[in-house]
């Protein structure tokens, strides 16, 4: 399991590239699903042209780890990584990263959406956005999955 | 016993600093460390974290612990 929090840009496909050659033992999965998080340049009708995001150093890691140890636990999949942006973006680019890589796809599918919809809800980061106007404005609140709580109970 | 607290995002804003120290007298909880710090009530969506892991107003401190209060989470 891998968790990076990087103010760099992120390349998620070069990622997962990089860490399958490093850390995966080759032949022995059978797939990796992954889950890219882009920035977009709209968010409740606005035109949203930057975007800062921010995060609690320490509790940001240590909360994206448990999530992906549930995971790790809860289904049969080899291994996961975890890329997340903070700092300044802009649209399309990309946010987060989730990959997870099993020997079978169901549970690869299954635990992908378990990380990203859970490190979506527990994880510390705050997104502020910036208008075309200029305006910045915190985000409130994420828009849920209504998968989340069929993702838990499957869990459980 | 010293308390260090630290806000984020919107509230770092609505507080004006990034952090601050605590002194308390005896036993206390968060929700001290909330009225140290403010006289207006603790705004109703503010999450609090303790030596970062969630808590509630209501645990109990410790010299030393670190206490966090922010808006709800927006990250993925």
């Amino acid at each position: 399991m891998k968790v990076v929090v990087q103010h760099e840009a992120l390349d998620p496909y070069r990622a997962i590239k990089h860490h399958e050659d490093t850390v995966l033992e080759s032949g022995k999965h059978g797939g990796v699903v992954s889950f890219v998080g882009t920035m977009r340049d709209f968010n409740h009708g606005e035109n949203v042209t930057a975007m800062n995001l921010d995060y609690y150093p320490g509790m940001t890691e240590m909360h994206i780890e448990a999530v992906c140890q549930e995971a790790m636990d809860g289904w049969d999949v080899m291994d996961v990584l975890v890329v997340h942006r903070v700092g300044d973006m802009y649209p399309s680019d990309p946010i987060v990263l989730v990959a997870v890589w099993s020997a079978h796809r169901a549970s690869a599918f299954d635990a992908c959406r378990y990380v990203i919809n859970y490190l979506k809800e527990r994880a510390p980061f705050w997104k502020c956005e910036v208008t075309t106007e200029g305006k910045k404005t915190w985000v409130e609140h994420n828009s849920k999955d209504p998968g989340v709580a069929e993702s838990r109970e499957k869990l459980v | 016993m010293e308390i260090d607290v630290k806000f984020f995002a919107s509230l770092r804003e609505y507080m004006g600093r990034t952090s601050d120290k605590v002194t308390l007298e005896g036993e206390a909880t968060v929700s001290d460390v909330w009225s140290e710090l403010s006289s207006e009530p603790m705004p109703g969506n503010i999450l609090v974290a303790v030596n970062k892991e969630y808590t509630d107003l209501g645990q109990a401190l410790k010299n030393g612990d670190e206490v966090a209060f922010f808006p709800p989470v927006t990250g993925g």
